[in-house]
């Protein structure tokens, strides 16, 4: 792996400033794998965190900067994966986990509140219903 | 020789392996007691070997054996002698040695303190535990076998990469590992009761003091590495949501769920069917772990070395123990989810919705951890980083946390919200102000998030607040009722307070952290949260295997000298590789951290300045919740069952499962 | 079939993608840049620094453009292949000299053997941004109207031109047949 020079830059502004070191927090390293531009060493980073740097203060924006990461390299630059129909499940599986968690617990709370509260047992409740039901129903079963 | 020996004493743990799987299961099923008597002696003796062997690879670092293949790669003669001994397991070979050794340590544990135990069931998990053992041995012997010697040995090793050439790296792989491993017996217990068709109260018992303590040795292992890679990798990082860090990450969490679904368990005999399944997933995301670490199916910047036919092997291995637990849970759980009542306000309620969000939260680390691979297998490629975990996992800690408030104060069975309110409120409205407080005193794009966070972190000490204080406040004097109360009662809120403490550090060091990155040479001064870097000295130091330049940067605050840092920017000679030696200055409430750069001609420097406010908080919340758990396992209950030899929880299940 | 399956069921799929996993280079990204033209540059040439190469004359046949450094040590190992290559079979290959010294880089060629028509010196390495470069030696497979076709990320081996690129260039060339 090269080295880069980790040249420190010059903003107009702290709010660039800011803005510089979100983007590099979210862009991906290629070289060092599983690196964010802000932390990588690598020459190829430096590299591109000068093009971050250049477009910042050309005034482009944070779209454009990322746009222009992207076109060359590829979705696996960015670190916050965009919503598309590869990553639906991605962004929407944590959701799904915890909704059918939450069905699954209710379930289960209903069936034990259905425990704790009757005094009846199950088949007691079943010949209960039956000797209630009026006769024309009980002729059917 | 001396290697040979490691060899064969490996051979040889492998076949102790086979007895202690074996004749104790076959035993087991068969009502052969000589069988099952087996099990103790060997995993004694397989732990003889194991250590043997372990001892023999240290002694070929130790002496600079660059005929044994691993030890040439991995150490150099200018290596010190700490680094020499940790580098065995520095690399894949060796740190799976280390994971077997650790293995055999747990075993041999339970060979101890398994006498209060039914005969049939320490046979059983000491046969389950020796399935695992064989497996990894067979892993290590087939395809990273550390003592194969090179033919043609070169002069020096090719050194120990300089990254884990650090003293955190001496303790924190075998912290880690043995707290992963630990849960193997929570897995050896769980398949023994399934085996045996009786998953009770007192299973819950007997598992869940070693549950426990696997948990307090991740948790340490955990905090081990993040602290490490705060100090070492030099930009003050302490979570990456790497796949290697998420690997130790999602056992903790399904551990956490664990020992909270097992005190139900245990108590009430609740959630049976969850808390065993919730013990075969702690072991099998270990597994897992191991998995994704060393098979280079994903990319990390800790990732081992990578070989397909390693990777082929372990997903073998894993298919067979995991997926033959998950077969056996599927076919031996019981169907009654519930076998006593509780309401739903009560105690068992707030542990099933707590393991519940832990195991939510564990399942969309795990999606995001191997999504990167699922979508390269169809074709694609993603990266999944920080921010997506951030998004999904912390809303979901959220709820977790306002619940862990009221269920450790909710009575079991079933309890009232009123009671409840009565001394809540307290908590809720402390909180709520703290809260208010800091969203209106706090400026910055965090002050909201900060306020939130302390807020929670606020709710969970002060309801532990005052439970400790109604509970202690009743009896006639405060020494006496304080020892009336169970030890594992003050692991909890110990445990408890930790998590609330690390909370803290983590919410206000996300968001008030600052750094500087600057070209400074000798004199030059820069600002940076209240405090002025003034960098004095730039110098040349010579080390043992590394050439390094030093600076000395003093921090004032106005007028008075806070501190004088000393960074290193570092090149080993063997690797040429250059490593960044951070200064920092501990602090309770801040830390200050600083890391040179390159030089960049005039004699000026690059050099980093970071301040992080609380960023102690975070490890010493761990150490709080590690210590906790120490406390809970060394509770009075756990230690009388030992003497206890008839239990008569233990007596039913001897009588139960003796049947054929 | 009960509920107590679903644990089982899940692990079983997650074993699946792990075995399709396992074949799969995790370190290999994708260049978003197949099927879309050849990025425009001009730069000088790395011989000849009155003149220049730019991405126009990558175009009218189907090319090869190799990304290449003298500091490469990979790139030593791809070289034989590509001589072959080009003297052998008298294919076109141009070459990307990228983020290296213009003597090296000739040094280089000089001991080695030169395989391009002709080698753009790319300095700052800002040209091979625009063509997504993260790792040398890449080489890219360029269709007549310089539409990038195929993008090869490591050294070229024997076989990956045997089976792959010299087919590839074939089609490429004789779209009809």
């Amino acid at each position: 792996m090269l080295q880069a020079a980790d040249v420190p830059f010059e903003f107009s502004t702290p709010e660039q400033e800011q803005r510089y070191k979100d983007l590099a927090e979210q862009l991906r390293c290629l070289v060092c794998q599983n690196q964010s531009l802000a932390d990588s060493h690598a020459e190829l980073a430096q590299d591109l965190r000068n093009e971050v740097y250049r477009m910042l203060v050309q005034g482009q924006s944070d779209k454009e900067i990322i746009d222009f990461l992207v076109t060359r390299y590829g979705d696996f630059v960015l670190f916050k994966p965009p919503l598309k129909s590869g990553t639906a499940l991605l962004w929407a599986g944590p959701f799904l986990m915890l909704i059918g968690a939450i069905l699954i617990v209710f379930r289960l709370t209903r069936k034990n509140a259905r425990l704790v509260s009757p005094e009846l047992s199950n088949h007691d409740q079943q010949r209960l219903d039956t000797l209630l039901k009026p006769p024309a129903d009980r002729k059917r079963i | 020789m001396i290697p040979e020996l490691g060899h064969f004493a490996l051979i040889m743990a492998l076949c102790m392996a086979l007895v202690q799987a074996v004749f104790p299961l076959a035993g087991a099923a068969r009502g052969n007691v000589a069988w099952m008597s087996l099990a103790r002696p060997a995993a004694r003796v397989q732990l003889v070997f194991l250590l043997i062997t372990f001892s023999a690879l240290v002694h070929a670092f130790i002496v600079n054996d660059f005929s044994v293949a691993y030890v040439a790669r991995n150490s150099n003669t200018m290596l010190p002698l700490i680094y020499r001994i940790s580098a065995v397991w520095g690399a894949h070979e060796g740190s799976l040695l280390l994971w077997i050794l650790i293995l055999g340590l747990w075993t041999f544990a339970v060979t101890v303190f398994s006498h209060h135990l039914p005969e049939q069931f320490v046979a059983r998990v000491l046969g389950v535990m020796g399935l695992v053992s064989i497996g990894f041995l067979l892993f290590i012997l087939l395809t990273s076998n550390p003592f194969i010697r090179d033919a043609f040995p070169p002069p020096d090793g090719a050194d120990l990469n300089p990254l884990l050439q650090d003293l955190g790296l001496v303790i924190h792989p075998p912290m880690l590992y043995t707290g992963y491993v630990g849960f193997s017996v929570a897995f050896g217990f769980a398949i023994a009761a399934l085996l045996g068709g009786k998953l009770d109260m007192a299973w819950a018992r007997w598992s869940r003091p070693w549950t426990v303590m696997a948990w307090v040795f991740l948790t340490l292992g955990i905090a081990l590495g993040s602290w490490w890679a705060y100090y070492e990798l030099g930009w003050g990082g302490w979570w990456f949501w790497d796949p290697v860090e998420n690997a130790s990450f999602m056992p903790w969490l399904t551990g956490t769920a664990l020992i909270h679904s097992l005190a139900a368990t245990e108590k009430r005999g609740v959630f049976k069917n969850w808390t065993v399944l919730l013990a075969i997933c702690a072991f099998s995301l270990s597994l897992l772990g191991t998995f994704l670490v060393r098979s280079g199916v994903l990319t990390s910047v800790h990732a081992f070395a990578n070989d397909p036919a390693r990777g082929v092997f372990i997903l073998a291995l894993l298919g067979v123990v995991i997926g033959g637990s998950l077969a056996l849970y599927a076919w031996r759980a019981p169907g009654t989810f519930i076998s006593s009542s509780y309401g739903l306000f009560s105690r068992e309620m707030f542990l099933l919705v707590n393991s519940t969000l832990l195991t939510v939260a564990m399942g969309a680390v795990l999606l995001g951890t191997i999504y990167p691979l699922i979508i390269e297998t169809l074709g694609g490629k993603v990266s999944v980083g920080a921010p997506y975990f951030n998004s999904v996992f912390i809303p979901l800690m959220v709820p977790l946390v306002i619940v862990l408030g009221c269920g450790a104060w909710a009575r079991w069975k079933s309890d009232a919200w009123d009671r409840q309110w009565q001394h809540l409120r307290f908590a809720v409205f402390g909180s709520l102000i703290i809260g208010v407080l800091l969203a209106a005193m706090l400026d910055g794009a965090g002050a909201l998030r900060t306020a939130l966070g302390v807020a929670l972190a606020s709710w969970i000490i002060l309801s532990t607040g005052i439970l400790f204080y109604t509970r202690t406040r009743s009896g006639p004097d405060l020494l006496t009722t304080l020892k009336t109360h169970p030890r594992s009662f003050y692991g909890m809120c110990l445990a408890h307070v930790g998590f609330a403490i690390t909370i803290i550090g983590l919410v206000i060091t996300s968001n008030y952290s600052t750094d500087l990155h600057k070209r400074m040479k000798p004199g030059a001064r820069a600002e940076l949260a209240g405090y002025t870097f003034e960098l004095t000295d730039i110098h040349t130091i010579t080390g043992p295997n590394y050439d390094a330049t030093e600076a000395a940067i003093r921090v004032w605050r106005g007028a008075k000298i806070v501190t004088e840092l000393h960074t290193q920017k570092r090149i080993y000679r063997v690797r040429d590789m250059p490593m960044t030696e951070a200064g920092i200055r501990p602090g309770l409430t801040r830390d200050l951290y600083v890391s040179l750069g390159e030089p960049l001609g005039n004699g000026e420097w690059s050099v980093r300045l970071y301040y992080k406010p609380f960023v102690r908080w975070l490890w010493l919340g761990a150490l709080f919740m590690a210590c906790g758990g120490v406390l809970a396992v060394t509770d009075r209950r756990y230690r009388q069952i030992r003497l206890q030899a008839t239990d008569p929880q233990s007596v039913i299940v001897a009588g139960a499962t003796a049947k054929p | 079939m009960n509920r107590y399956f679903i644990p089982l069921i899940v692990f079983i799929v997650l074993i699946a993608f792990f075995r399709i996993g396992l074949n799969y280079d995790p370190r290999l990204v994708p260049s978003p840049l197949i099927d879309k033209p050849v990025p425009v540059f001009t730069l000088p040439n790395l011989r000849d620094t009155a003149t220049t190469m730019s991405s126009a004359d990558l175009r009218g046949q189907a090319v090869l453009l190799n990304v290449w450094a003298s500091w490469c040590v990979e790139c030593r190992n791809e070289h034989p292949v590509l001589m072959e290559f080009s003297q052998n079979l008298k294919m076109p290959v141009y070459g990307l000299n990228y983020k290296d010294t213009r003597e090296e880089a000739i040094q280089w060629l000089d001991h080695y053997g030169d395989p391009y028509v002709q080698s753009a010196f790319d300095q700052s390495g800002r040209v091979g941004i625009d063509f997504g470069v993260y790792g040398v030696p890449e080489t890219f497979v360029l269709d007549r109207n310089g539409i990038i076709r195929y993008k090869h990320i490591g050294p070229i081996t024997q076989k990956t031109m045997e089976d792959i690129i010299l087919p590839l260039l074939n089609k490429l060339d004789h779209p009809a047949t």
